[in-house]
């Protein structure tokens, strides 16, 4: 079965192509793409979250990467929440009806069941059931994942997202938005134990996570360092460390409560050097392991919504005819299959 | 525990809040002069403490539950049982134009409170704001100190103002 894969659920426009025997086919981010010729001449550059103008020229050009036509899909998947109501309205609109147009099954997919699959796309994928951590810019999440379709929500963040503070507390320094990895960067050459930040919720039980207190704690210390280089940088280090022990500390309690010793990690803080760094101590002292999806499917792309829709489609889910959204969708509602 | 200064007659007042929990109070105070369509503006730099303040707002108004911030999803919609509230981060729009592609007009149309952090950003696509609500904060000294000034903007904005401003002097 070859499915089409829609992802409009906020910022980014992600479309790609799976296939049962072959694998992932192509993956198209508008970002990646010039669209130019479609446009019949040079065009502005559109606009972020102008998923109308972006999805068809990138279905196009994924059917190209993959020497596919529309004839050759099987099935359509895109997301339907949660996120933007009137962005995931874009891609449920035009995958329901391609799907509708080619005569073939339409599935609504869960935009964080994406990320949670999508080391499965990968050479080495984990087996079920293991511990999720998506850690992003938008998410701070903590899942146990016995299989498709059957989630635990443990934790998440109550304000704040990690990749968040990591962009905020940046441009509290000075450095562009979203200016996180350059955060990190600027750590390498830091003490992380110069200041001692707080380390929010470790010392309360439970597995939510909390980082807006780490970002005025941050302010307060940015405020009075000045612009000399190392005061700077060990500033930059002592954020990231407290930012990496709440989060490995948290992968410690939920591997310990749920006797887990896979744990995937996905999310665009997933990059972290320090954070991959720690958690390979803990699941080795674990004797566990640790998997990743590949760098751009960290961030929201389509791979992930093509792979989680071909995998409920050849189940034989499928929508109905309706062009339905979910901006809010709990992970738990969702079926398994 | 609340130091009110009025800084003109009645569409523009000025309070320092001294820690979270005067915080709390004040956004419960607005919260329940707030009828069932309003926008408010919140302006301030990044951790002047917005997100506390509409926090504050949504647990008075009667939700329960973590106030997650809406800088990556742009809004987070919270249905309450008496009320219907849109809180807006616009912080990462680039072009105010994009609140037209995240379906901005529904929102605004809406019988709803609509609370608008950085509204800089969506300039000429917004409503009239019924109140700004100005956060300034001090971070480099020992003790940072928060000041909120709220100014009325509509006929609605000042009347709220002007209980407000009458509650802090008393």
């Amino acid at each position: 079965m070859r499915v089409l894969g829609i992802e409009t659920s906020c910022d980014e426009t992600g479309i790609a192509i799976y296939d049962s025997e072959l694998g992932l086919l192509s993956h198209q981010l508008y970002s990646q793409v010039k669209l130019h010729a479609d446009y019949g001449g040079v065009v502005p550059e559109l606009a972020s979250r102008d998923h109308v103008r972006k999805t068809l020229p990138l279905i196009r050009a994924a059917l190209k990467e993959a020497s596919s036509s529309a004839a050759d899909i099987d099935g359509v998947a895109y997301t339907a929440g949660p996120g933007l109501a009137g962005a995931l309205l874009v891609g449920a609109a035009i995958g329901r009806s391609l799907a509708l147009a080619w005569q073939k099954p339409a599935i609504g997919v869960h935009h964080m069941e994406g990320h949670l699959l999508a080391p499965m796309l990968e050479a080495n994928p984990p087996a079920f059931p293991f511990l999720a951590l998506l850690v992003s810019g938008g998410h701070t999440q903590l899942v146990a994942v016995a299989g498709i379709g059957q989630y635990q929500l443990l934790g998440e963040s109550i304000d704040d997202a990690a990749g968040e503070a990591f962009d905020k507390t940046a441009k509290l320094m000075g450095l562009d938005y979203p200016g996180g990895p350059l955060l990190a960067k600027m750590a390498t050459a830091g003490n992380p134990t110069a200041h001692r930040f707080p380390r929010p919720m470790l010392d309360r039980p439970g597995l939510d996570f909390s980082f807006s207190g780490l970002k005025t704690a941050a302010a307060n210390v940015i405020a009075k360092a000045g612009t000399d280089d190392q005061a700077r940088a060990d500033i930059a280090a002592s954020f990231q460390q407290a930012v990496v022990d709440t989060l490995v500390a948290k992968c410690e309690r939920a591997l310990q409560q749920t006797g887990l010793n896979r744990l995937v990690v996905a999310g665009g803080v997933s990059a972290n050097t320090s954070l991959r760094q720690q958690l390979a101590v803990l699941l080795q002292q674990r004797g566990g392991q640790v998997f990743y999806p590949r760098k751009e499917f960290c961030t929201d792309n389509g791979a992930m919504i093509a792979f989680a829709g071909h995998q409920r489609l050849v189940a034989g889910q499928q929508q109905d005819l309706a062009i339905a959204v979910q901006p809010r969708w709990p992970m738990e509602q969702l079926s398994p299959i | 525990m609340v130091e009110a200064n009025r800084v003109q007659a009645v569409n523009r007042f000025q309070i320092s809040l001294l820690d979270e929990a005067v915080t709390q109070q004040v956004a419960a105070r607005l919260a329940h002069l707030l009828p069932e369509q309003a926008v408010l503006f919140l302006q301030g730099p990044l951790g002047a403490g917005k997100t506390t303040l509409s926090r504050g707002l949504l647990q008075a108004l009667g939700h329960q539950g973590a106030v997650k911030s809406p800088t990556y999803t742009l809004v987070e919609p919270y249905h309450l049982a008496t009320r219907q509230i849109y809180h807006f981060d616009l912080y990462r729009l680039t072009d105010p134009e994009e609140l037209e592609f995240i379906g901005g007009r529904d929102y605004f149309s809406d019988q709803a409170i609509c609370l608008i952090e950085w509204p800089e950003r969506g300039l000429g696509f917004l409503p009239e704001p019924d109140l700004v609500l100005a956060l300034s904060y001090q971070a480099d000294v020992d003790e940072p100190l928060r000041t909120l000034s709220i100014h009325g903007q509509s006929e609605l904005g000042r009347s709220i103002v002007t209980t407000m401003s009458a509650h802090e002097e008393r």
